[in-house]
């Protein structure tokens, strides 16, 4: 291939002929290295792109007055415990309501039927409220708030844990 | 009868164009590619089924290890530049135009203020071995609130994104959000892997 191709000399002719050199170069090993290169920066600028999921937490220092209060029946809450344990109720938890409090787990089978069933999805002012533990994992954060993107839900809030939930948990898990 | 003779060709083609098209290509991708800055803490993120993209430029990185440690970078060098301008000021450290370019080529750092000027004077191999506490959040002296609030003096334009562990405690996410939540911020990014969103819905 490589080609520095000489016309045969006939030898006959006196005439002596000034040798044509072909112009051509092999060009393999450079397009090998052209789309060696290619590759890497294109698989490169391609992964060095991290996914993001965006979160608006709501703001803190609004007055009592213009809060506004939300309905028991349009409430639910879900806690996530340690061991990557999770837990929900409906409506707001106060003590004198005696919510009954539901383990269940990550699984399809799990949150996301709670989430997907008319209960919940039926009712369009329906707001969970996502009420992490401090033992509780990063991770159990992120799936959740991913499962509620998968059933679509639109109105949900991270919220700081309260006694009352926490007393809650106690005494499911001391059952 | 004449033998048939099969004509031969030269097998070899005029790929120059080619070529060129794959040079090009590498001259686009070259020029585009941000080398990613070495990261010291190595951050395993949860998976999602998002699929925004976190902006290329004007972003902080908010990265938590699974040793609760908290690491702190922004990326652009003239914020960089401004930004420990600002936090010299506050802090009354004097940083020299050595400590300050070392800063502005910096990645991910970890180090409360007070030990920043001596983290900066290392050379760049013992920056590496060094063991970095991470940056205090506690709330009787919350560093990372100056460093979030003097970024966004120092560039307004940019976004902020937590990189958590998936092993990271609550606790200490707690803390950082609360954080961000007081220099109002309430806006942020969580980044995370890839996932296959289900289809059976």
């Amino acid at each position: 291939m490589a080609e520095v191709q000489q016309q045969a000399d006939s030898g006959k002719g006196g005439k002596k002929r000034a040798k044509k050199m072909s112009t051509k170069i092999d060009m393999t090993p450079m397009v090998d290295l052209a789309f060696l290169l290619l590759t890497f920066f294109m698989l490169t600028t391609t992964f060095a792109k991290p996914q993001t999921m965006e979160i608006n937490m709501p703001v803190k220092d609004v007055p009592k007055e213009e809060q506004i209060v939300l309905k028991a029946s349009n409430a639910m809450t879900i806690i996530l415990g340690d061991n990557d344990r999770i837990f929900y109720y409906f409506g707001l938890g106060d003590p004198a309501e005696n919510p009954e409090l539901i383990e269940t787990d990550y699984s399809d089978s799990g949150i996301r039927d709670v989430l997907r069933s008319p209960k919940v999805k039926n009712n369009d002012k329906m707001t969970v409220m996502i009420k992490p533990m401090d033992e509780s994992r990063y991770k159990n954060v992120v799936d959740i708030l991913d499962e509620l993107r998968i059933t679509d839900t639109k109105k949900y809030a991270l919220v700081e844990i309260t006694d009352n939930d926490k007393q809650l948990v106690e005494t499911k898990i001391g059952q | 009868m004449p033998k048939v003779k099969v004509k031969r060709n030269n097998p070899s083609l005029d790929m120059t164009p080619m070529v060129d098209l794959g040079f090009l290509l590498v001259t686009f991708f070259m020029l585009t590619a941000t080398m990613t800055p070495d990261e010291v803490v190595v951050v395993d993120t949860p998976s999602s089924v998002s699929e925004t993209k976190l902006p290329d430029s004007n972003v902080i990185t908010i990265s938590i290890d699974n040793e609760d440690r908290v690491f702190y970078s922004v990326d652009g060098q003239n914020t960089k530049m401004k930004l420990i301008d600002k936090i010299a000021a506050k802090y009354g450290i004097n940083f020299t135009d050595e400590e300050k370019k070392t800063f502005s080529l910096m990645g991910d750092f970890g180090v409360p203020i007070a030990q920043l000027k001596s983290f900066l004077d290392m050379s760049s191999k013992e920056r590496q071995q060094v063991n970095q506490p991470g940056i205090p959040i506690d709330s009787a002296k919350n560093e990372l609130g100056d460093w979030v609030l003097q970024t966004r003096l120092s560039n307004p334009k940019v976004i902020i994104a937590v990189k958590g562990d998936v092993d990271v405690n609550y606790d200490t996410v707690q803390k950082v959000i609360n954080t961000l939540q007081d220099k109002k911020v309430n806006r942020f990014n969580l980044i995370t892997d890839m996932e296959a969103k289900p289809r059976n819905l």
